[in-house]
């Protein structure tokens, strides 16, 4: 299997969701917490080359969190939102806000399956109330900018 | 505009009758009375759903034809396919940190507690 094919997404098109699923070499417990310790977490979250500074963190149960992403000391982007449930190693769910779109909110929940001894599958969900919202999200690679992909998607697009 | 775009592609594939529609027209051009065979619709819905599909560039009509069939714009599909793989590359990017975040703590975690088998203690 090609490593650059893992991650599945599935846009359903009748329903503003998103799902995306991957695998990884780890038990459950390690995946969940490199997914709710803010000092793991922000290595790997943010797009390439940006830095991923963390305002607030409180991965618990009725917490919250925001965070901004910096490209070369500018932030380009903030996001923030609740941490409705953290289940440890099995399930967190949380809602997520772009704060250049205030209005709108994903409701994205976690599972983390041990598939075999040492295996965990992710599944992550996200749901928004429109459609519009749900494209949005697929389009956000738009901005949250790898920029050789971009100028391929525009020679594509003046056609 | 190319975020409207797929907006309007997506929200177009939204409707089940218009997906069928489109499936069917990957076989093949059809003119609106073809296509409106299989359903139990008046033209006049038949006709709405096709400008639907036309308004999202996913259909285009000849212009001279009397019979004026259907045709699919494949490329527009191919454009949300790459959309859409675009989105995943961004996903797996980010995954294949994680990769290497999960390894680094699998290293730091002491050998005694990983189970792994055939692991020295």
């Amino acid at each position: 299997m090609s490593i650059n094919h893992r991650t599945v997404i599935e846009a359903d098109p009748n329903l503003p969701t998103v799902r995306v699923i991957r695998d990884f070499d780890a038990p459950p417990e390690r995946v969940f917490r490199a997914w709710i310790d803010p000092e793991l977490i922000v290595q790997w979250l943010g797009p390439k080359d940006t830095t991923m500074r963390i305002d607030a963190w409180e991965a618990k149960t009725g917490g919250g969190y925001r965070y901004a992403v910096e490209r070369d000391g500018e932030e380009i982007a903030a996001f923030y939102g609740s941490f409705h449930e953290v289940r440890s190693a099995s399930r967190l769910v949380q809602t997520f806000t772009y704060e250049g779109a205030p209005d709108g909110v994903s409701l994205d929940t976690m599972t983390f399956e041990e598939i075999e001894p040492g295996r965990t599958r992710v599944t992550a969900l996200s749901v928004v109330d429109t459609m519009e919202g749900r494209d949005a999200i697929i389009a956000s690679g738009m901005e949250s900018g790898v920029v050789e992909g971009y100028e391929k998607l525009d020679a594509l697009l003046e056609h | 505009m190319s975020e409207d775009r797929l907006s309007r592609v997506f929200a177009a594939l939204a409707d089940p009758t218009r997906r069928d529609m489109v499936a069917r027209l990957a076989v093949g051009d059809a003119t609106v009375g073809q296509l409106a065979h299989p359903y139990q619709m008046s033209m006049q819905a038949i006709s709405k759903h096709l400008k639907v599909l036309e308004d999202a560039g996913l259909v285009t009509r000849s212009r001279d034809a009397q019979r004026r069939p259907c045709h699919l714009e494949a490329e527009v599909f191919d454009l949300m396919t790459k959309w859409i793989e675009r989105y995943r590359q961004q996903a797996e990017e980010r995954f294949s940190r994680l990769d290497a975040v999960l390894a680094a703590m699998a290293d730091e975690e002491p050998a005694a507690k990983t189970k792994r088998k055939g692991a020295a203690s």
